[in-house]
């Protein structure tokens, strides 16, 4: 193999967005015949520059070489011919086709249009390797591990044999992802190269031949994998030695804060989310969250937070002194106007927390804009707390006066946080607040967590990182399929045992 | 083989003002270049005289400097109007029949009431009926988009043509004298209703109540909680009910300003200078409004200068016109191709054209 | 009441011809999603390039030498000429200059309706003509030929065979595109292209191309209603304004036939019953009221915007991208 032309070579790659550089002079091969992982923090330009060789992103310098020649790849359809496919991590399906349509769309192919045809091709591609979906489904009824295998068979259908996967793994139970390294094995036993993007380290252990390890969009070095562990592949992928443990000061005094009981809410298509939740959330104390996306936790953090319609059960505001309130049937105005204090960082800052097309300042206004005399919002403050975030939480921005939109992740999350931090909350709910962050943020905001639950904040925090949540949290919540499938000492508690009851109710099937 | 594209596109990240307003200087002078080479293959003439026949047609005459503040005056009032809808994200395409029905308000009130009451208590009869009507011609969209997120673009849109309608009943009802098909001008003897003339002039009163609503509504914009929460509700409604903003309400509300202001244009046309009611009396300034608005990215006082800019056109093209005998609609294409021009030009603000490098010097 | 069908089912067959081809068009364009509220003016813009051909043709022939073939050719070649420019302009600044469609369609009807009424009122002028009016009769006499025995068939001739060729191209028209958007490969890309431009980019979907053949061939295709309307329905008289609103509901029309072509041969022809509604409905004396009549198909479209609103299935949704502009590189 060693004398084979690589089946991919890149070659200086720079590709720049504005004045951000996302990845610099890159270069790598990739061999016929291997799973190759590209490894790197958020933001460190992986998918970036695999979208470079997928046709999405044309780089603004270098080569790529498909088996020993020079190519120009400026659109998806030139990728394809030269059998590249990419399966990204935001799945490009359409909703209202089936998988068969969307896995034969744009399909240049002198042929009469025949899906029959092509179902049995489909078919007999799903038991060559292992694939299990119903051609005929419309896509927006398939689950995520289900449109993710429309992808992978989309891609192997057109013939590609150059296989990249954007972060696979990261919407899968443990099971699913158990199932889809079982493909991929099956799929390198046939020839195929297959280039994994991951940020997960026991993944590339189990499934990679080799890595690859990007950092702040430079290529720093690679191991094969039989010769790598875990430390090795952590200190090039961070650059300086991290301490990995997170601070978890003994809670003070923790008192009930939020009861929970018997909670049950549907979405606006009438599925059941939430069946019969109930827990209690402290004072001085960060409640985790786990569980596999999807399973509820959006929905439990905006019924608390008043915005979800709840079919029924209660949520008690607990005062200081015992007093509840309930605030099932209010608005986040109206809990506002109760006197209850709630800060919510919601998963989708740019959607939800915040407007990406206003300023900092006037972001900051979101909170309190109805603070101002009689018909006029106040200005001064949220500029004033605008330029406060920027110093104390470390924001890269030109000015406060620059739209968010224009922000990186990481300095978006810290103005949400800032924000929502500034107005003294006596409940704090956190959904994915690292995603998209690097070390450093993270670390930042981790940080803020444990401050907020020192001065006596119940601290909810939904994460997807089963280490950090281990570490920093007090108690863990395990919701699987909209149900509480346990509650655990956080201090007390191996991640097998959170991993088993995240897919505990599913009932044991890899698929729903 | 090798085919690199020559061009690249991508986005800006940020553009300095002074280019911003470049860009689109330029593209306002490359469109009326295009309109003089236009206008000289139809007519013959010489471009640099059509532009003097232009200037001259809109500054003219003291007569022609009134109509053309008039004009800017209603289609100020429109557009601004409009803007608060527009920066809520919802297309009222409605301006037309709220400022008829708003007009139609008025001229009710002046025929019906006329010889009835004092004229200070006719006028304010007036305006609040205008205002009435013109608010509730918009609340009837407004409450489906905020009920079931009915399409409001079609709706506003049809609104007006039930509006042209209703204007076309009464006029036929009102008509005089009988069989006329027209009302002709309402009270000319007694002058019932008509706005007070000031400074000797029946547009003044117009250009002064339009000059201090724009004020008012780039405060309302800029600094009141209301605009503030209109503008949350255009950006991202999931963001405007995390922070407890009732979105139907905003929708609603802003709405009923929104109908209520085009109610005012309507007021002004009747009350303070046509003193007459028609089906064309609006004429297709609420669809003008919307690209004044957009144009000047819904601040109220860049909306001065775009209306300005497209009545100016209106105006020296229908001088143009009358001199050659031409038909009217004149006016309408180059507007038309101004506004190709500047909503082609938001291109160069938003992206980058990179011209590639061959490279093959690498090799 | 048979007879009163019999007088009432061809006129809003011919009122209802120019809606069908807009609104045909208008669903091609927003497959792709282009939300082209241009329509209007592209109408306008087709009838009166059809309009400037013929006239152009009678005027130089004379009507005598007129050649029936050259008489429906030139301007039907003329009316899809201008349609196509009118497209082409609202793909150039929308997908070419990613431009906000909405704004760009109301100055494309801006434009078009201006340029209509332009030439309408002023081609004698231009033309150096020695007419007194722009009455194509003899043109217009190619174009509304019927078929020679569909008066010999009784009421079935009158109702289903009494048309001009231009009302069947309608109907082909919607059902072929109803063909080819559902049920062949070309349609699967468009309807991909329409509702997620990224993802039919990846696959490898032209998307800039896709949405100028489908805005444009929209486009022709509307333009043609508004060549209908003049030749035939106006029997070649070009009054200004004349055809009015008709590209606004074509528009309508798309959402009331939920993006299924061949729904709007039937619904076109409703809503063409509902424009001569109030010539039908006796009102005696009073004029006036037969203005409120008029009001008819725009309170029918408010209630059926309202009602489609109000069912909310999967199936039933517009194209998930119309109205957005596409640029692959947006993060």
């Amino acid at each position: 193999m060693e004398n084979q032309v690589p089946v991919l070579q890149l070659k200086h790659i720079t590709k720049r967005f504005g004045n951000i550089t996302a990845n610099e002079d890159v270069s790598m091969d990739v061999h016929q015949g291997e799973i190759l992982a590209l490894l790197g923090e958020n933001g460190s330009g992986k998918t970036t520059l695999m979208n470079a060789i997928a046709g999405i992103y044309y780089p603004e310098e270098g080569e790529i070489l498909v088996r020993g020649k020079e190519v120009s790849i400026n659109s998806p359809r030139d990728a394809f011919e030269l059998g590249i496919g990419m399966i990204h991590q935001h799945f490009k399906l359409i909703d209202v086709l089936t998988a068969a349509e969307n896995i034969v769309l744009g399909l240049k192919d002198k042929r009469r249009f025949d899906l029959k045809a092509a179902n049995a091709k489909i078919t007999e591609i799903c038991e060559k390797y292992g694939f299990d979906i119903d051609p005929n489904q419309k896509i927006y009824d398939m689950s995520v591990s289900q449109k993710q295998t429309v992808e992978i068979v989309k891609v192997l259908f057109r013939g590609a044999d150059i296989l990249i996967l954007d972060e696979p793994t990261a919407v899968l139970t443990p099971q699913e992802t158990d199932k889809l390294f079982h493909i991929l094995r099956n799929m390198k036993a046939d020839g195929k190269s297959i280039i994994i993007i991951t940020h997960k380290l026991n993944e590339v252990l189990d499934i990679s031949d080799r890595v690859v390890i990007l950092r702040k969009g430079k290529y720093i070095c690679e191991f094969v994998t039989a010769e790598a562990d875990a430390q090795k592949l952590t200190d090039a992928m961070v650059g300086h030695a991290v301490t990995l443990n997170i601070d978890r000061p003994e809670p003070v005094d923790p008192k009930d804060r939020i009861r929970v009981k018997g909670l049950t809410v549907k979405n606006s298509d009438g599925v059941l989310k939430l069946k019969d939740i109930s827990f209690t959330a402290r004072t001085g104390e960060i409640l985790g969250i786990a569980g596999i996306s999807g399973n509820g936790q959006k929905e439990l953090l905006e019924s608390i937070a008043g915005l979800q319609k709840i079919e029924s059960g209660s949520i008690a505001y607990v005062n200081e002194d015992g007093t509840e309130k309930e605030l099932v049937g209010l608005d986040p105005k109206k809990i506002t106007d109760l006197g209850v204090t709630l800060s919510f960082v919601p998963e989708d800052r740019l959607g939800m927390g915040l407007v990406g097309n206003m300023n900092l300042g006037e972001n900051m206004m979101l909170r309190t804009f109805r603070h101002g005399h009689g018909l006029f919002t106040d200005r001064k403050a949220p500029y004033q707390l605008a330029e406060q975030v920027v110093k104390e939480l470390e924001v890269n921005t030109p000015s406060v006066r620059t739209a968010v939109r224009k922000l990186s992740g990481g300095n978006v999350q810290k103005v949400l946080v800032g924000r929502e931090i500034s107005s003294a909350p006596t409940v704090l709910l956190t959904a994915y607040a690292v995603r998209g962050l690097d070390i450093n943020s993270s670390y930042i905001i981790y940080d803020l967590m444990n401050k907020q639950k020192e001065r006596g904040v119940a601290v909810i925090y939904v994460g997807e990182d089963l280490d950090v949540l281990l570490e920093l949290c007090d108690r863990i919540l395990v919701l699987c399929d909209g149900q509480v499938s346990g509650i655990l000492d956080g201090r007390d508690v191996d991640k097998q045992q959170v991993g088993m009851m995240m897919t505990r109710l599913g009932g044991g099937e890899a698929n729903e | 083989m090798n085919k690199v594209p020559l061009i690249h596109i991508s986005r800006r990240k940020d553009i300095v003002w002074y280019r911003a307003w470049l860009v689109r200087i330029i593209a306002v002078v490359l469109a009326l270049v295009v309109c003089g080479l236009i206008t000289m293959v139809m007519t013959g003439l010489d471009p640099i005289k059509v532009y003097a026949a232009m200037i001259d047609g809109t500054f003219g005459t003291a007569r022609r400097v009134w109509m053309l503040l008039q004009n800017i005056a209603i289609l100020l009032c429109i557009s601004i109007a409009l803007a608060p809808a527009f920066r809520m994200r919802f297309w009222n395409l409605g301006g037309d029949g709220q400022a008829l029905m708003g007009a139609l308000g008025a001229a009710a009130v002046m025929i019906l009431l006329g010889d009835k009451i004092p004229n200070w208590l006719l006028i304010l009869v007036m305006v609040v009926v205008s205002i009435a009507a013109g608010a509730f011609w918009a609340v009837i969209p407004a409450f489906f988009k905020a009920r079931w997120n009915t399409n409001e673009t079609l709706f506003t849109l049809m609104m007006n043509y039930v509006a042209i309608q209703l204007v076309a009943f009464f006029v036929i009802v009102w008509e005089v004298p009988k069989g006329a098909g027209k009302i002709g001008i309402i009270n000319q003897n007694s002058n019932a209703g008509w706005f007070p003339q000031i400074g000797g002039s029946k547009y003044l009163l117009n250009v002064i109540i339009v000059a201090i609503l724009t004020i008012v509504m780039f405060i309302y914009m800029k600094y009141s909680k209301h605009g503030y929460e209109l503008s949350v509700v255009g950006e991202s409604e999931p963001t405007a009910r995390y922070v407890g903003i009732k979105v139907r309400k905003v929708i609603i509300r802003t709405m009923v300003l929104s109908g209520a202001l085009c109610g005012v244009a309507g007021l002004l046309l009747v009350g303070g200078t046509d003193h007459t009611l028609t089906t064309t009396l609006v004429g297709g300034r609420g669809f003008t409004g919307v690209m004044v608005a957009w144009l000047a990215k819904f601040n109220p006082v860049f909306m001065v200068i775009t209306s300005f800019l497209i009545v100016f056109l209106q105006r020296g093209a229908t001088e143009i016109t009358t001199t050659f005998g031409l038909n009217q609609s004149y006016g309408d294409i180059i507007t038309g191709i101004i506004l190709f021009f500047i909503i082609g030009c938001e291109f160069f603000l938003n992206y980058r054209i990179n011209f590639r490098k061959s490279h093959k010097e690498v090799a | 009441m048979f007879e009163f069908l019999l007088s009432f089912i061809p006129r809003a067959v011919s009122q209802g011809i120019p809606l069908m081809f807009g609104a045909v068009g208008e669903t091609v364009t927003e497959k792709s999603g282009n939300l082209n509220l241009g329509t209007a003016g592209i109408m306008y813009v087709g009838g009166i390039c059809g309009v400037i051909g013929s006239f152009l043709y009678e005027t130089r022939t004379g009507v005598e030498n007129m050649n029936g073939f050259l008489a429906i050719l030139i301007p039907m070649l003329c009316c899809l000429a201008g349609s196509l420019i009118m497209g082409l302009i609202y793909c150039f600044l929308t997908v070419t200059l990613r431009a906000n469609q909405n704004v760009t369609g109301l100055a494309m009807t801006t434009f078009g309706v201006g340029f209509g009424n332009f030439f309408g009122g002023s081609l004698i002028k231009l033309s150096a003509a020695d007419v007194p009016s722009i009455a194509l009769s003899r043109t217009s006499q190619f174009f509304s030929a019927k078929l020679p025995f569909a008066k010999s068939l009784g009421w079935f001739g009158q109702i289903f065979l009494s048309y001009s060729f231009l009302a069947y191209t309608a109907i082909a028209m919607a059902i072929i595109a109803s063909v080819v958007i559902f049920h062949t490969k070309l349609g699967l890309n468009l309807r991909s292209v329409g509702e997620n431009p990224a993802t039919a980019d990846a696959a490898g979907i032209n998307v800039t191309r896709y949405k100028y053949f489908a805005t444009c061939i929209g486009a022709m295709v509307s333009g043609l209603g508004g060549l209908y309307y003049v030749m035939d329905y106006a029997s070649g008289v070009w009054s200004n304004d004349a055809f009015g609103d008709r590209g606004w509901l074509a528009i309508a029309l798309v959402i009331f036939t939920i993006w299924r072509p061949a729904h709007s041969i039937w619904a076109s022809i409703l809503f063409g019953g509902l424009y001569i509604l109030h010539i039908f409905i006796p009102s005696g004396t009073n004029l006036a009221i037969k203005e409120l009549y008029q009001m008819a198909p725009y309170v029918v479209t408010i209630i059926v915007l309202i009602f489609t609103s109000l069912r909310n299935k999967r199936e039933n949704q517009p194209p998930a991208s119309l109205g957005l502009s596409y640029f692959r590189e947006d993060r």
